[in-house]
């Protein structure tokens, strides 16, 4: 185990407390740089996919991990986001206009929608944000002169300064701006957690009653979360946009938004590390089921017309997860390397007050 | 000086007046305590004063203004600090990131600063921390500094409540029944804390307590309570030898 000296308060503020897990992430980003050259060009694209999507798990995380606010409705920020992104691509906007201006727009309607929303809480909120998917999605079909309607359009590719960034033309540089993308956001995050604003959205979460006896202004926070969760999965909204090309509303489906809920709650709550391993087994978990189809036809078992296999797969991981490890993947992890690290003093029941649960019917 | 004024505070859930025509006025620098049987209304009048309820009649003045009309988020921007009966800590952070969470009303960056995480933001970090590790030191928080709370004991529990009050600055702390379930000599660290709150930091302490001890060792002054209605105002044993206070606590007969 790892102990710091400390001599002043900045080792406690700073995102890494010694030099040895800042080495770790820059050597994880430099293999992500690197990517490109070590991989083909099918596993750089899922590995983009992934990138997406953990970005748009982080952007869940924000609400329900760290603000307790489930929201089933995530699919529909996806979907303003993508739209909005490659509207004002059409529109002539260039990409880095466009980008950063789909998030802003998707993260005020989060939070507009939040400021009624977040006097619900648990299965209401879920049932609200449930309804805003509705109304987005008939929107979408509605507003055909931006969206498409039901034909769906393709999205705009991508160019800056005369440098391609097409997900199909040029996939190392699509790949590169998400993982710039995602870099941000993450950093962003991480600085969210460590500063005043971060602690009053785990303040809303685990007392609100409290909170408010601190000063903080609750429904403030919880709208402001909200919005910047939106925004968030906004982003990863264009960016999946332009991952697949041709869309229609089919993309956002309800699926999305709990195989999103998904991402967070198997990844871990309240980890930002969490969103990336839920998204990591998003996406890699139908392909290894392909995969496996595939190899089980060969020893003369044929599944391809079985149907519904990856959402029973899917939904036995879920409870698998909530019955025996509600930290999830993350919350996992951290048990094992603890394990590691005070070898041999480790007792069998450590970790069993640590429990988290999603704060859904807390009263207040 | 009178740094809070309670003017005939009432208020009605229904039929049930919880709290009916109460009046009192707690000085600059007093250890004031409000006393009374289970059920009497002591912690209504806390959530009166901290804005949790509404008051169906009456007013509060908090150096000399009335603060009856704020929200309740208003209220620690003012000065006025509470615990809670049933400890309201954020479980699953740590004891010094409670602490923090107290320092909310002195932050002054906003969210995007905050997520830049700006020089600024690092500098008022630090200030944070600097008031919080006194508090720390005041309570003997130091063992517990990065313990998550949902893995302390009761007692600890306790005292980090007191301490993320006292991280917000106040002049005014409530305190409500800040000794029960505390052992002995808990009860005896809480009464020395009341005592230095007041000399060292120049606190104010109105404080709900069942101990009688705590209560004749540290108040200057008891307001005895039943039914929601005033019983007596004064000096501990005064308030104790009053026939009212001791019908409503034993039930006999004396005030009839």
């Amino acid at each position: 185990m790892r102990v710091v000296f400390k001599t002043s308060y900045d080792p406690d503020i700073d995102l890494h407390e010694h030099g040895h897990s800042r080495a770790k992430i820059a050597i994880l980003l430099a293999v992500m740089v690197a990517l490109p050259f070590l991989v083909n060009d099918y596993y750089l694209a899922e590995a983009a996919n992934t990138l997406i999507w953990s970005l748009a798990g982080m952007g869940l995380m924000v609400a329900v991990g760290h603000t307790g606010q489930v929201s089933l409705g995530h699919a529909a920020f996806l979907a303003i986001g993508a739209y909005a992104d490659s509207a004002l691509m059409s529109a002539g906007a260039p990409f880095w206009v466009s980008f950063p201006l789909a998030g802003l727009i998707t993260g005020i309607f989060g939070a507009l929608i939040a400021i009624p929303a977040v006097r619900m809480s648990g299965i209401y909120l879920a049932i609200a944000t449930l309804a805003v998917f509705v109304i987005v999605e008939e929107l979408v079909i509605i507003l055909e002169p931006i969206t498409g309607g039901v034909g769906g359009i393709m999205a705009p590719s991508i160019t800056f300064f005369g440098l391609s960034f097409d997900r199909y033309g040029a996939l190392e540089n699509f790949y590169w701006l998400c993982l710039a993308v995602v870099a941000l956001v993450t950093w962003g995050y991480a600085n969210l957690l460590r500063s005043p604003t971060g602690r009053s959205f785990l303040a809303v979460r685990d007392s609100e009653v409290s909170a408010r006896a601190l000063g903080i202004n609750v429904t403030r926070t919880r709208a402001l979360a909200f919005g910047l969760s939106s925004g968030v999965t906004g982003l990863a909204g264009a960016l999946m946009g332009h991952y697949i090309g041709f869309f229609n509303y089919e993309l956002f489906s309800i699926f999305v938004s709990i195989n999103l809920l998904l991402v967070v709650t198997i990844g871990g709550l309240g980890f930002i590390q969490g969103a990336f391993l839920g998204a990591f087994l998003i996406t890699a978990v139908p392909q290894i089921i392909a995969i496996m189809r595939d190899n089980l036809v060969s020893v003369g078992i044929d599944l391809s017309g079985v149907p519904g296999l990856d959402t029973m797969i899917f939904s036995l991981i879920l409870v698998g997860f909530i019955i025996y490890e509600p930290t999830g993947l993350y919350g996992r992890w951290l048990k094992i390397r603890t394990w590691f690290e005070i070898f041999p003093l480790a007792r069998r029941d450590m970790f069993r007050r640590q429990k988290s649960y999603l704060k859904t019917e807390r009263m207040r | 000086m009178k740094l809070l004024e309670i003017q005939d505070l009432s208020i009605h859930f229904g039929g049930v007046k919880a709290v009916d025509g109460v009046s009192f006025e707690v000085n600059e620098g007093e250890i004031f305590a409000i006393i009374g049987p289970n059920g009497a209304g002591k912690s209504t009048i806390f959530n009166l004063i901290s804005r949790v309820y509404t008051p169906t009649k009456g007013n509060i003045r908090f150096e000399g203004q009335d603060i009856t009309g704020l929200k309740a988020h208003q209220i620690a921007g003012l000065g006025i600090a509470r615990t809670f009966q049933n400890i309201e800590l954020f479980d699953h952070s740590t004891v010094l990131d409670n602490l923090l969470m107290g320092r909310h009303t002195h932050r002054t960056t906003n969210f995007v600063e905050d997520i830049l995480f700006l020089p600024k933001v690092r500098r008022e970090e630090r200030e944070h921390r600097r008031r919080v590790e006194q508090v720390i030191e005041f309570l003997e928080l130091e063992a517990y500094r990065k313990k998550m709370i949902a893995g302390l004991p009761y007692g600890v529990r306790k005292v980090v409540e007191i301490g993320r009050a006292l991280a917000i600055g106040p002049k005014l702390i409530l305190l409500d029944e800040p000794a029960s379930g505390l052992s002995v000599e808990e009860t005896r660290d809480v009464a020395f804390w009341i005592e230095d709150m007041r000399r060292d930091m120049g606190l104010t302490v109105l404080m709900v307590e069942h101990d009688m001890s705590l209560v004749n060792q540290v108040s200057d002054r008891v307001l005895a309570v039943a039914n929601g209605r005033p019983l007596a105002l004064g000096e501990p044993a005064e308030v104790q030898a009053h026939p009212d206070v001791q019908a409503a606590y034993l039930g006999t007969g004396a005030a009839a």
